[in-house]
């Protein structure tokens, strides 16, 4: 029995609004987010007309320079101009690579992506049947070890932790390679695809690149998972709890499931919702904040990039990283959001 | 013939002002009938139905003289043995639809599960039966609420659907814990009439909780009465009227009744020689039809 066509089209137009408003509060998120980059922009201590110019210009050279770039206009048209050239991906020239902040901006960013992305999964695979079994077996061994873990990784500072790394596996063991993205024989003899070298390797079909890739960023990437690991397992075990407790599990072992099946057809069928948000949160919080991380380990990454432009004054650079970051947040919140329509059957 | 046979059932948990019993050595036995279980809030009614099915959490402990399916005993069996007997041997309808369904599962999907897990057999054997069942339900369009989520149908519907998936595998038992609270007058009187049928059909054994005094006189064959965790009298549901113990006389007495109008009803004044104290028995033979 269809229903009847009308109800139909309310729903489709309900949606359309729910969309048609998410979109809304997106654009103005990123509106705000261009907004505080700009302020931050006029209100640093660095003069970027002298950045230009350079100290010993003349006070005529100088004037032209500031009326070149716009500064004598009011605040508003140098927004609207601001706004009109991030929009059509022109974050001015880097003051210290000499480069187009887009260009610096494509080659840094696939690097933080990658670590993030590796990260990211190691912190899910293991992450979530660890929290999952936490929950099931409340108090019990895997509990206890789960709490200390997520402790730990709560608790250790990253650059210890990295340096440890790199002292024991590098160092002493030999078993991964030191900082860096590659070893100095691959450096430069994978052709550029994705800008991704895992991917990249295999698309060339370099099986010798690819293993020299993994055995670079499986330590930075692990150190990493570990504390997405540690968010996500703690966050997966109170999200089970939750369900646990729930009137439709009793019906499910009424039923006369096994454990297993009570927990992972039916409990955790109702946790993937949540913890979507909660992953894709986690990835986001990576793709800003393995600065150190990047640094410890030589990684040629946005964080890296970032820090170095804010440390020469580079601002052009660091705003338009800072752009590029939050725009990635709020893309993943607008994916996660997504997701959760298309999953949850009452979002219907 | 006796299906359950429970003596001397115990329900402890351990709290930090000592041990709390929320069941306090109950007996009774179940024959293919429809056996009723009354009593206030908190006096264990479906502690004992969690019990009879294993499914008391630790740190709950159970412990009893004997409990027994069908001759045999089912107390702390291992899980996996008590498993192949929930569902299949004994089930249970619960209190609230809303909360007793799977979310983000279709309601085929569940009834499905109910069934495949016991009788086995290939998805669209199982589907056809499914669908059988919600038709026994009464469910109009039965192929619609097939691929429907649970927030999709209406509290009755719910929980005809949740009797329909308890029923599929066809136990022997079925332990109602008010099945009909959440559902407004008109539609209870439908989905009571729907489970009493099915049970008759089946020869099942029905144990209905409620804390409805007047349903369950209409609608059992005999009744428990239950107060902090002891049964206080049992009574066939014809001889309610006539029952001797001040609890169920009490419970009597504040219910409105049409052929006695009175201004104001009465208060129930607990007396706490109630909580010790002989269970009150109409005759051995209703107690215990099947002889001790
Ligand atoms: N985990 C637990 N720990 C301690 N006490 C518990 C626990 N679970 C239940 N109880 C107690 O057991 C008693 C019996 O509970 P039960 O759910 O059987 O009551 P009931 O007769 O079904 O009441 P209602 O009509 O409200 O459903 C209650 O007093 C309750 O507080
Ligand atoms: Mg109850």
């Amino acid at each position: 029995m269809p229903p009847a066509p009308n109800g139909r089209a309310a729903a489709r137009r309900r949606r359309a609004r729910s969309i048609g408003g998410t979109v809304l509060s997106l654009v103005l998120t990123l509106l705000g987010l261009l907004l505080v980059t700009f302020i931050i922009g006029r209100v640093m201590p660095i003069d970027p007309v002298l950045k230009v110019v350079g100290d010993r210009a003349t006070q005529a050279q100088y004037d032209a320079a500031y009326q070149a770039m716009g500064l004598d206009q009011p605040l508003y048209i140098q927004f609207a101009r601001y706004l009109g050239d991030v929009v059509t991906g022109d974050f001015g020239r880097s003051i210290s690579t000499g480069q187009l902040v887009v260009d610096d901006i494509k080659r840094v960013f696939p690097a933080t992506v990658e670590l993030a992305t590796l990260g990211t999964l190691i912190g899910v695979l293991i992450g979530v049947p660890l929290g999952v079994i936490a929950a099931a077996r409340r108090g019990g061994v895997v509990d206890q070890v789960a709490r200390v873990v997520a402790l730990v990784g709560y608790s250790m500072p990253i650059f210890w932790l990295g340096l440890m790394g790199l002292l024991v596996f590098y160092g002493i063991l030999g078993w991964v390679g030191g900082p860096g993205r590659q070893g100095i024989i691959y450096d430069g003899m994978i052709p550029t695809v994705t800008g991704l070298i895992l991917v990249d390797s295999l698309i060339a079909g370099d099986w010798g690149a690819f293993k020299d890739a993994f055995s670079h960023i499986i330590l930075p990437a692990s150190l990493l998972g570990y504390f997405s690991l540690a968010y996500i397992s703690r966050m997966t075990r109170s999200f089970m709890l939750e369900q646990l407790s729930a009137e439709y599990i009793t019906t499910a072992r009424v039923k006369g499931l096994s454990e297993r099946a009570v927990i992972w057809r039916h409990a955790f069928r109702n946790i993937r919702i949540p913890l979507i948000t909660v992953i894709a949160l986690s990835f986001g919080s990576l793709l800003e904040g393995s600065v150190l991380t990047e640094i410890i380990f030589s990684w040629p990454g946005l964080g890296q990039y970032i820090t170095k432009s804010l440390l020469a004054g580079d601002m052009n650079a660091v705003l338009g990283g800072t752009v590029v970051v939050g725009t990635c947040f709020v893309a993943l919140n607008l994916l996660s959001d997504i997701l959760y329509r298309v999953l949850d059957p009452r979002s219907k | 013939m006796t299906l359950l046979s429970v003596r001397n059932l115990r329900v402890s948990f351990p709290t930090r002002q000592g041990t709390f019993e929320a069941v306090r050595g109950i007996s009774f036995d179940l024959g293919r009938e429809r056996l009723g279980v009354v009593g206030e809030s908190g006096s264990g009614k479906s502690m004992t139905g969690r019990a009879i099915l294993g499914l008391v959490r630790p740190p709950g402990i159970v412990t009893a003289d004997r409990m027994e399916l069908e001759g045999q005993p089912i107390l702390n069996l291992p899980e996996g043995r008590m498993r192949r007997i929930r569902g299949r041997r004994i089930s249970m309808v619960m209190q609230d639809p809303k909360f007793s369904l799977n979310p983000v599962m279709t309601i085929g999907d569940q009834i499905v599960e109910a069934y495949r897990l016991h009788a086995g057999g290939a998805k669209p054997a199982a589907r056809q039966k499914a669908l059988e069942m919600l038709r026994a339900v009464q469910i109009r369009d039965p192929e619609r609420v097939m691929g429907a989520y649970p927030h999709e149908v209406s509290g009755g519907m719910g929980q005809r659907i949740m009797i329909a998936m308890m029923l599929a595998p066809d136990p022997e038992i079925l332990i109602a814990d008010e099945p009909t609270s959440a559902l407004d007058v008109s539609v209870r009187t439908e989905v009571l009439n729907i489970m009493d049928r099915l049970v008759r059909d089946r020869g099942m054994g029905l144990i209905f909780i409620s804390h409805d005094l007047n349903l369950v006189a209409q609608f059992c064959d005999r009744v428990l009465i239950m107060y902090a965790g002891r049964i206080v009298e049992t009574l066939a549901a014809k001889d309610l009227h006539q029952a001797r113990h001040p609890y169920t006389q009490g419970l009597l007495n504040s219910l409105p009744r049409l052929d006695a109008p009175v201004d104001r009803l009465p208060v129930l004044q607990r007396q706490d020689s109630w909580r010790e104290g002989d269970t009150i028995t109409q005759s051995l033979e209703t107690e215990f039809p099947g002889g001790l």
